[in-house]
Parts: structure tokens; C-alpha cells; sequence
């Protein structure tokens, strides 16, 4: 039993850093690490000396001081005296509103052109393909331009709205699409409106309340509701009734024309609907392809069951694919999201004030705060952009597949 | 996660790493040629001609410069500088001098770090319009749309006009004059406003300049002139003294024809001896050849002949000397003594 074999004690040596497997990937990391540290020292340090070179310091107090500049869309009211903050704050919510906008309409037709794309109709899926390919290989700035152009160059100018001018408003007198911009009737909250807008939301609640009872329902008996025609009426009657017996309280202020241009109503600017439509159309090609190969993704033998078991092409597609499929789809759909964001600010390229256009474009340029300003615009993207994922994550948390 | 944060870090230090110089004049000569910011576009003041030489007013007086510090009219670089980045430019060291029909300001001078070096054009804002819309003054521009250069001063003063007149507008924000142009000419907006030069200018180019007018009132002061990066005070000399070497000459009756003549021996007048070099050592005290305003007169020609050339009553932009007429003449250009 004694002559267990001694283990060579072995004694740490230096030379083992580098050729023993055990502690050569950490010797690496922290050369690697250190390296980094030290061009990191040298980045900051070179802008500090570079900053000192020129005789200019850093230093924030540029936000508090008068902007000095008017921005056409604003969200929030602004006028040329309010701070340099204040045009950020404007141009950070026309920023989030074109990103929202495009998000959802990217989704939308991103989806279609990707369900069609699989139709077994020729034309249909020859057409899709070809939006497909000519949306996504060609780059986003062209598409801005483009749509930009045909909105400014093949739209009449306001004063062609004029007796004898040649164009004319659509829909009942009531929308003008002109160089300038399209104008839409603006709807004029008059006394009691907050009670239809009230059971508006009310009756809003009660249909989702209605689809969830719907769905217990059958889970519990098999019995279904006619879930679409009551939510419709929902949706409608009581609303309208309402807005009825309050004496017809929210009305419509359609545009009119005078002086230079057309007054009241809401100006959907040009700038805006050019970013927005190319924005989403661009985004859209991605989009259909991540949806396409989501649902290619599940196997061909779930519909074949699910026709199997008599379910209806629709319900199989809403029931058994799509939510298997959308565990594919979300994580890249994530990305696209944050794609189109960050992609709002070639905003400038035709002139809509978001967030790169008035605080990384005008402030800059009118202080030469340039590094305070383009690291305030870095991280309002990188915040926003985390905040997108985060969201978005959570959703893919609750249609992943739940392992247990 | 450590890779992305030392690109951006990277970016940001970009942002600063042209290492401010301060012996452009130097540099200059090393490298043989002239970098000088410009207009990316504006006829008379620079633009390309039909041979794709650079052409202008503005243009010229980079050329003097070289001509100066080289001794080549030709030794220029022109880096196309819009209204946003031509300041970061300057300051970057993208460019040596910054030639683009700049306003003179305090902040500019002061927090941009800038040098502005005397003024080549004093010029004023304005207002254009379609003769169509019948209007006559700038005060009948209420709710009118109105597209704007950003990063202007001119920006800045609209906003001013119309709030102190209790009028309102609809600014369309453009990047360059021919973006301007084009969204004006579509109609996209009702009046265009940049400096009274500029809109000479790009009026010039019009299919049917007839069809606008410049509304009369000038509502601002716009000092244009040649800018430098603060804290290089010899190079800030020379190109001072290039701009009022030009003034002067044509004020002393010093043109590119009879340049050499009058360099070949000293004048009667003291003052076109010490200019050309016949005279003083004035040459060497701002590091060039004695003889430096002689090759910059004959290659560019004084200041009246750059302006006649490229900007005249016998040019198609066809602006008055008005302000920038000799301080003899009534004008406001006077050179300093070259003494």
C-alpha cells in the first residue's frame, strides 16, 4: 500500500505561460486586454491633447444656451429661443415617431411580400422576388432620394390648387397632396370629446376582454362566439352613439388654401413621408425574407397533420405555423428594427429635422461642439437601440418554445 | 462587447485626430500643394468650369494664396466643404484656409476657434421669390415656406426677421445651394433666402432668371471672408496679406497686364515698390520671396479684375461693386499700408 507514486511536485515555472495549454489562453487574454487598455489610454488622450491644441475645451453648457434656429416638425412646441436641449428633445421625438412609423408599416408589407413570395402563383411570387431583390441590393439613401423627388417633382405646388390650376383635393375637398407636403383634415376636440374618446377606449377593452372570454370559452365547452361580429359592434356602436348624444362634439378642420400655402388642417410633410415609405419599403425586403424562411423553417409534415386532424388552410397557418415559425423570425426581426432606427438618421438627406438633423447636424454646426455632440447622439442610438431589443426580447421570451 | 467599444472610441478620437499644426505655412510647402476649402458648388464664386478647372471669385483668391506660399496657381487642392462640415474641416486640418463665402462672426472667431482674415465680400441676406407671387417686400412673407442652408448664419437671422416681425414661416431645411435650388425651382418652397451674392448666383444659372426677383430688403450683415485655424499667426499673415496685397493693388492701379512692368524697376510710388518687392524686405518678413505679389497679381489679377471677371455687371451673376467697391470709390475695401 505504500508505494503509491510520489506526483511530481511541479513547481510553477514562468516559461509555462506561454507553452502550457492550461494558462497560455489566459496569458493571451490579458496581453489582449492590455493592449486594448493601452490604445484606449492613447485614443483619449490624443483627443484631450487635440482638444488642447486647439485651445477648445468639453463641456456641455451649450445644451442651456438659445438655439437660435426654427425646425419645421415639431411634436412638442418649439420656437428659434428655446435651447439647444430642447431642439435635441425635438429632434429626438421626430426620430422615434418616423422609427415607430416605419416599424410597423416595414412589418406590414415586410410580412405580406413574404407570405406571397411562397404562393404558388408564378407571377405573384416572381413579382415578390423581384421586390425583393431590387429593394434590399440596392442602397437605402437612392430609395430616400427617389421617393423624395417623385413627391416633390410629380406632386402639384400648392398654388396649382387654385381656381384654374389644375389640381384638385381628393376626397370630398378634403386632402391635398401637393409639393409641400400632404394636408389632411385635423380633428377639433370640442366639449365632451373626452367622453367619446373615454368610451372609445372603454369599448376597446371590452372587445379584448370578449376575445379572451371567447377563446376560455371554447377551450372549456367547444362552443364559439361570433367573436368578429361582436367585436365590430363593440368597435362602433357605442362610440357612435355617444358622439351622438354629446351633439357631435370632435370635428374635422379641412385644409384650406390662403396665403402662400395651404392653413389648418395637419401637414404630413413631404420630408417625413419620403423617410417613412422608403424606410419601410427598404427594411420591408428584409423582413420578407426573415418571414419567409420562417415559415419554410417549419417542416412541411405540421401542415400536413394539421390537414390531416381538418383544419382549414387559414387556421392551420394561424394556429400551427406562424407560431412556430415566429420563434425564427423574431430574433432577426429585432435587428431589422434596430436597422430601420438607426437608419432614420439619413433624415438630413432631405431635410426631416430628427434627431442627427438638429442636435448632430444644426447644434453642432452653429456651437462646434462636435465630440460633446456626436457622443450625446452615439448614445441616445445606443439607449434607444437597447431599449428596442430589450422589448422585443421579452416578446421573443414569450413565443419561444418553453423548455421545461 | 470590447471590440465595439474601442471602435467607438476610435470614431470619436477621429473626430480630433488631424493634429492641429501650427506651421501650416510649412506644411504647405512640404507637401507642394494648397488645401483649400471651397464651395461645393456656386457659379462665380467656385464652380467648375467646362474643362473642369475650378473657377470663381472665391476660387481665385485660393489660387493667390498658392501662388504665394508655392509660387503655383495651380498647386491647389479644392476640397468641396458644404455648410455643416466646413468648419469641423478647418479645424480638423482637412483644409490649410477656408474660402467659402463664410460669415465673420464672434462666436465663430471665438468658440469655433477660428480666424477670420479680412473680408473679400461684404454681403447681406435676401430673400428671392417668383416674380409669380406678386410680392415686393420681404415684410409680405408672412406663412410663407422658406428653404435655408443649415448650419448658416443666415439660418439664424431668418429665424430673427420673422420673429421680430411677428410673421411665421415654414423652414425647409436644405444641405447645399443646389438642393436649394432644385426644391426652390420645384416649388417646394416659396422663397429662398441665403446671401444677396449667393442668390445672384444661383439665379445666374436659371433657365429664366427673369422670372425672379431678389426682394430689396438685406437683413443682415454678412462679412465674407477667408477663415484660418486660430493660434497659426504666421499663416493667418499671409493669407491677410495675399486678400489686401489684391485690394491694394488695384487701388494703387496694380493689374496682372502691367504687373511685370512695373516690377521690372522701382516706381515713383514708394507704396507699389514696397507691394512688389522692389522696395523693403517685406517679402521676408512674412516667410515668402520678395517678389510674391508680383506672381500672385500676374496669375490671378488684382482685386477689381477678379471681381469683374467672375462676379461683374459683364457676368452673368452680375452683382455691383456697391460695399465692396474701393474705400476711394465710396466702398468699404481698403487695404493697409505695405510698410
Amino acid at each position: 500500500m505504500a508505494d503509491t507514486t510520489e506526483m511530481p511536485q511541479d513547481k510553477f515555472r514562468l516559461s509555462q505561460l506561454l507553452y502550457d495549454a492550461r494558462y497560455r489562453s489566459m496569458t493571451i487574454q490579458v496581453v489582449a486586454a492590455m493592449l486594448l487598455m493601452l490604445s484606449l489610454a492613447w485614443l483619449v488622450d490624443n483627443t484631450i491633447q487635440n482638444l488642447a491644441a486647439l485651445g477648445k475645451d468639453f463641456s456641455f453648457s451649450f445644451l442651456g444656451t438659445t438655439a437660435g434656429y426654427d425646425i419645421n416638425q415639431q411634436l412638442i412646441p418649439f420656437t428659434s429661443q428655446d435651447t439647444h436641449a430642447r431642439a435635441a428633445l425635438v429632434g429626438i421625438l421626430n426620430t422615434l415617431l418616423v422609427a415607430f412609423l416605419g416599424c410597423i408599416l416595414a412589418t406590414v408589407i415586410g410580412v405580406l411580400a413574404g407570405v406571397l413570395r411562397l404562393s404558388k402563383n408564378f407571377v405573384v411570387s416572381g413579382i415578390m422576388t423581384f421586390y425583393v431583390e431590387a429593394m434590399r441590393n440596392t442602397p437605402l439613401l437612392i430609395w430616400i432620394l427617389i421617393v423624395f423627388a417623385v413627391m416633390t417633382e410629380a406632386t402639384p405646388q400648392p398654388r396649382d390648387f387654385r381656381e384654374g390650376g389644375g389640381a384638385e383635393m381628393i376626397l370630398w375637398d378634403s386632402v391635398a397632396i401637393s409639393n409641400r407636403g400632404v394636408f389632411v383634415p385635423k380633428p377639433l376636440w370640442g366639449e365632451g370629446s373626452g367622453l367619446v374618446v373615454a368610451v372609445f377606449l372603454l369599448s376597446l377593452a371590452a372587445i379584448f376582454i370578449l376575445r379572451r372570454f371567447a377563446r376560455k370559452r371554447q377551450e372549456q365547452t367547444g362552443q364559439q362566439l361570433p367573436v368578429f361580429r361582436l367585436s365590430l359592434a363593440l368597435f362602433f356602436v357605442p362610440a357612435l352613439l355617444v358622439y351622438f348624444i354629446m351633439g357631435a362634439p370632435i370635428t374635422l378642420e379641412v385644409p384650406e388654401l390662403g396665403g402662400f400655402n395651404f392653413v389648418g388642417g395637419i401637414q404630413i410633410r413631404n420630408s417625413l413621408i419620403a423617410l417613412w415609405l422608403a424606410l419601410s419599403l427598404y427594411t420591408s425586403a428584409f423582413i420578407a425574407e426573415i418571414v419567409r424562411s420562417g415559415i419554410l423553417s417549419v417542416s412541411r409534415g405540421q401542415t400536413e397533420a394539421s390537414f390531416a386532424l381538418g383544419m382549414q388552410p387559414n387556421r392551420t397557418m394561424q394556429l400551427v405555423i406562424l407560431p412556430q415559425a415566429l420563434r425564427v423570425i423574431i430574433p432577426p426581426l429585432i435587428s431589422q428594427f434596430l436597422n430601420l432606427t438607426k437608419n432614420s438618421s439619413l433624415a438630413l438627406a432631405v431635410g426631416y429635422m430628427d434627431v442627427r438633423s438638429t442636435l448632430g447636424g444644426i447644434t453642432i454646426n452653429q456651437t462646434g461642439r462636435e465630440i460633446e455632440g456626436i457622443l450625446l447622439l452615439g448614445s441616445f442610438y445606443l439607449i434607444v437601440s437597447l431599449i428596442i431589443s430589450s422589448v422585443m426580447n421579452l416578446y421573443n421570451s414569450s413565443v419561444k418554445l418553453k423548455e421545461r | 462587447m470590447k471590440k465595439s467599444i474601442f471602435l467607438g472610441t476610435l470614431a470619436v478620437a477621429g473626430l480630433a485626430a488631424g493634429l492641429a499644426s501650427a506651421q501650416t505655412l510649412a506644411d504647405v510647402q512640404a507637401r507642394g500643394t494648397l488645401k483649400c476649402g471651397s464651395n461645393e458648388g456656386l457659379a462665380g464664386f467656385a464652380a467648375p468650369d467646362a474643362n473642369g478647372n475650378m473657377q470663381g471669385f472665391d476660387v481665385s483668391l485660393c489660387r493667390a494664396i498658392a501662388v504665394a506660399a508655392l509660387g503655383d496657381a495651380q498647386a491647389v487642392e479644392f476640397v468641396p466643404l458644404t455648410s455643416q462640415t466646413r468648419f469641423t474641416a478647418l479645424a480638423a486640418g482637412e483644409v490649410d484656409v477656408l474660402v467659402r463665402n463664410s460669415t465673420w462672426t464672434l462666436s465663430r472667431d471665438t468658440d469655433l476657434k477660428l480666424d477670420f482674415k479680412g473680408v473679400n465680400y461684404y454681403d447681406g441676406q435676401a430673400f428671392m421669390v417668383n416674380t409669380a407671387l406678386g410680392v415686393s417686400s420681404a415684410r409680405e412673407l408672412d406663412g410663407a415656406t422658406v428653404c435655408i442652408q443649415t448650419g448658416t448664419t443666415t439660418e439664424l437671422n431668418l429665424a430673427d426677421f420673422f420673429r421680430v416681425n411677428n410673421m411665421t414661416y415654414e423652414p425647409v431645411p436644405v444641405a447645399t445651394n443646389a438642393e436649394g435650388q432644385q426644391q426652390y425651382l420645384a416649388g417646394a418652397c416659396d422663397v429662398y433666402t441665403t446671401d444677396m451674392s449667393g442668390l445672384a448666383a444661383t439665379r445666374a444659372t436659371f433657365e429664366s432668371p427673369a422670372d425672379h426677383v431678389i426682394l430689396p430688403e438685406i437683413v443682415s450683415k454678412e462679412p465674407l471672408g477667408p477663415a484660418v485655424r486660430h493660434g497659426d499667426n504666421e499663416w493667418g499673415d499671409v493669407v491677410y496679406w495675399v486678400l489686401h496685397a489684391l485690394i491694394g493693388a488695384e487701388e494703387y492701379g496694380v493689374t496682372s497686364a502691367n504687373v511685370r512692368e512695373l516690377a521690372a524697376a522701382p516706381t515713383e510710388n514708394p507704396e507699389i515698390n514696397r507691394l512688389l518687392g522692389t522696395e523693403g524686405e517685406l517679402g521676408a518678413m512674412l516667410g515668402l520671396p520678395n517678389d510674391w505679389a508680383v506672381n500672385v497679381i500676374a496669375a490671378v489679377g488684382n482685386y477689381g479684375e477678379i471681381f469683374e471677371a467672375h462676379i461683374g455687371e459683364n457676368t452673368p451673376v452680375g452683382l455691383a461693386r456697391g460695399l465692396n467697391a474701393q474705400w476711394t470709390d465710396g466702398g468699404l475695401m481698403y487695404a493697409p499700408p505695405f510698410r
